[in-house]
């Protein structure tokens, strides 16, 4: 850890692949900036990898006025380890006061290593970060402009506020899609630092035998509407509805946890807490009950239309219409209706 | 060769099934009268160490950190097939974050001892917050692979692991010791044996001892409960049916970094999410219903 650090800076970790960055260290950035500014320090992003130079301006244009970059082959493929040395480096020599990294499968095994290793906070899966003066109530010491890093837990039934008083750096994860990406200013200009990480050899434990990388087939992010089945749809065959109604109205497919761990449909369609963050203009819940979880990765959208037999389902408590009925006699009188439109 | 894995298991509310007895009247959870079960991915964890035992011998310890309660999910373990299980219980580990629990379980492995391999669930269902498994390795000082999908290969030292890496895997290979979460698309977790069952149900902690004791003789004092409790607890051991239980003094545990004062993160507030009905528009499920919804979407632009 580090002692806590006032004019510390605000660090976005940029995560990329392949030489691709993220899309969540692209939104990231715009929420880090907005707290650089409410704590009048500059916002960094830390960028590891082999030959990514030119994605610094990227972050520049998202708001960074620091890159950090480390350029070294033996950064070209992730590993823990080395990503770790790299951050624990880089934070015990700049000291920021908080760090933030996407809640990526990549993310979630290297913050949690680096939050270890510094002896320092991490709270996991944010929905929101804000700053604040807190009392702690314990000591009735005043600690201002903390992180308050805001999370859903116990299954999404609660909403927890996180603070870490002075084992510094304030550490946390923010699932990609639920900071909006802000437009890309490119006349921002930023400093690209240059940073030698010592990298020995014991740190390349994992050797990489073989990877399948599938392209992201489902666009479920860009979709201004997506019509997204559940639990309650009941088959796989009856998920059939879901993509007919998605066709005729243009849509994206998407689905609660339980169509997917029923095997309905693939884990890529899963929206929620443990899925993809979405805000359509559109969001059609079919036999979707609406645990918090889902909820929380959907409440956002613009309008959402309920369908469900259970006039109690939690989803209707976000909806902004609700159909009580059955949804393999509602869905095809929906169809009916979205065609007569044309 | 044997290999030697070490399962860290742990008890959970059942958050993802939210009984009808468990909401309140103001439409929050009651969490307490959640049902306390194995955590999902916990089991698949356990799976696949009780896999690489039948394959090539060796042992499987299950620890879990928790009330007393928490022998529940190790008697399971013995009911799937483990080899020795062990109970760390101590209120001085209450209000552990991720940061002190990894301590604590590291610790405990370390007291283990000898291990090949250390297997825990991704994450839990109650924080889901993925991160103790990571925190485990780090303090170890071993390799860790997250999000197990397939072992697909063991030799000696080295093995090699499927694992997901959201959009696709990768396959790694890593010299052992190693640190592996898995998830649940890894394995399917076999069912207790009946006849593991039949000889494990009986199997108690201490602590759980002590608490029937206090129940079936509240008047009685403290030396007489500990006399009987020690009389229990050894017939039970003579017999391969007391369960391990540890504190934070048997593994050697630095107190600072327990508990509350070993967490740097501190819940400042929580707010119970409360669930309303009203607040939306309710449509008829007929025809001329829906037509008319979408007229309305499409009159708002809400339908291009």
């Amino acid at each position: 850890m580090i002692e806590p650090n006032r004019q510390g800076e605000v660090w976005v970790f940029a995560e990329q692949e392949d030489g691709s960055l993220h899309d969540v260290a692209l939104e990231l950035c715009g929420k880090a900036r907005e707290l650089a500014d409410r704590l009048g320090v500059k916002m960094a992003a830390v960028l590891p990898g082999w030959k990514v130079e030119e994605l610094a301006s990227r972050l520049t244009a998202q708001g960074a006025d620091k890159v950090y970059l480390v350029d070294d082959p033996r950064l070209a493929h992730f590993q823990t380890a080395t990503y770790a040395r790299v951050l624990c480096t880089l934070i015990d020599r700049h000291r920021p006061q908080i760090v933030i990294y996407g809640a990526t499968p990549l993310g979630r095994d290297l913050a949690p290593r680096v939050a270890s290793a510094m002896r320092a906070g991490m709270t996991a899966d944010c929905t929101d970060l804000q700053i604040g003066d807190v009392t702690d109530p314990r000591t009735k010491v005043l600690h201002r402009n903390l992180l308050l890093q805001i999370r859903p837990a116990f299954g999404g039934n609660i909403i927890a506020t996180i603070v870490n008083y002075e084992r510094w750096p304030q550490m946390a994860t923010v699932r990609e899609g639920v900071m909006p990406l802000l437009p890309a200013d490119h006349s921002r200009r930023g400093d690209v630092i240059r940073e030698h990480v010592e990298l020995d050899e014991a740190l390349l434990a994992l050797k990489l035998i073989k990877r399948h990388v599938e392209p992201r087939r489902v666009n479920l992010k860009g979709a201004r509407v997506i019509v997204a089945g559940g639990g309650g749809v009941g088959s796989r065959e009856n998920f059939r509805l879901i993509h007919e109604l998605a066709g005729v109205v243009g849509g994206a497919v998407g689905a609660s946890r339980a169509a997917v761990d029923s095997g309905y449909i693939g884990k890529e369609h899963q929206i929620g807490q443990t899925g993809t963050t979405v805000r359509p203009a559109l969001y059609i819940a079919v036999g979707i009950s609406g645990a918090v979880q889902h909820r929380a990765g959907m409440e956002e959208s613009a309008k959402i239309v309920a369908i469900n037999t259970d006039p109690n389902a939690p989803i209707f408590s976000v909806a902004h219409y609700g159909i009580v009925g059955d949804l393999s006699k509602v869905v095809p009188m929906m169809i009916k209706a979205l065609k007569e439109r044309k | 060769m044997p290999y030697d894995s070490i399962v860290c298991v742990k008890q959970v509310p059942d958050t993802a099934n939210i009984t009808a007895e468990a909401m309140k009247e103001d439409g929050t959870v009651n969490r307490a009268a959640l049902p306390a079960i194995f955590n999902p991915e916990d089991l698949h964890a356990l799976e696949a160490a009780l896999e690489i035992r039948d394959l090539y011998g060796g042992t499987v310890t299950a620890v879990s950190m928790g009330p007393p309660k928490a022998a529940d999910v190790l008697r399971e373990c013995l009911y799937r097939g483990a080899d020795r299980v062990i109970l760390l219980t101590d209120r001085r580990a209450a209000a552990s974050d991720t940061l002190a629990t990894s301590y604590i379980l590291c610790q405990a492995i370390r007291t283990i001892g000898r291990f090949d391999f250390v297997f825990c669930g991704r994450q839990a269902i109650d924080g889901d917050t993925a991160q103790v498994g990571p925190q485990c390795a780090e303090k170890l000082g071993i390799t860790q692979i997250t999000y197990l999908e397939q072992l697909v290969h063991l030799d000696g030292q080295v093995v090699q692991v499927r694992r997901n890496v959201g959009h696709g895997w990768e396959i790694v290979e890593a010299k052992l010791p190693v640190l592996i979460t898995v998830i649940q698309s890894a394995n399917k977790p076999r069912p207790a044996a009946a006849k593991r069952v039949m000889r494990y149900k009986r199997a108690r902690a201490e602590a759980e001892l002590l608490a029937e004791l206090q129940r079936e003789r509240p008047e009685a004092s403290n030396e007489e409960l500990q006399e009987q409790l020690g009389r229990r607890a050894a017939e039970l051991k003579s017999r391969g049916l007391l369960i391990e239980q540890w504190d934070l003094d048997d593994i050697h545990a630095d107190l600072s970094r327990c508990g509350l004062a070993g967490s740097p993160t501190k819940v400042l507030r929580v707010q119970a999410i409360v669930l309303t009905k009203e607040g939306y528009t309710e449509i008829p499920a007929t025809e001329e219903g829906i037509r008319q919804l979408v007229r309305e979407l499409v009159v708002d632009r809400t339908l291009g």
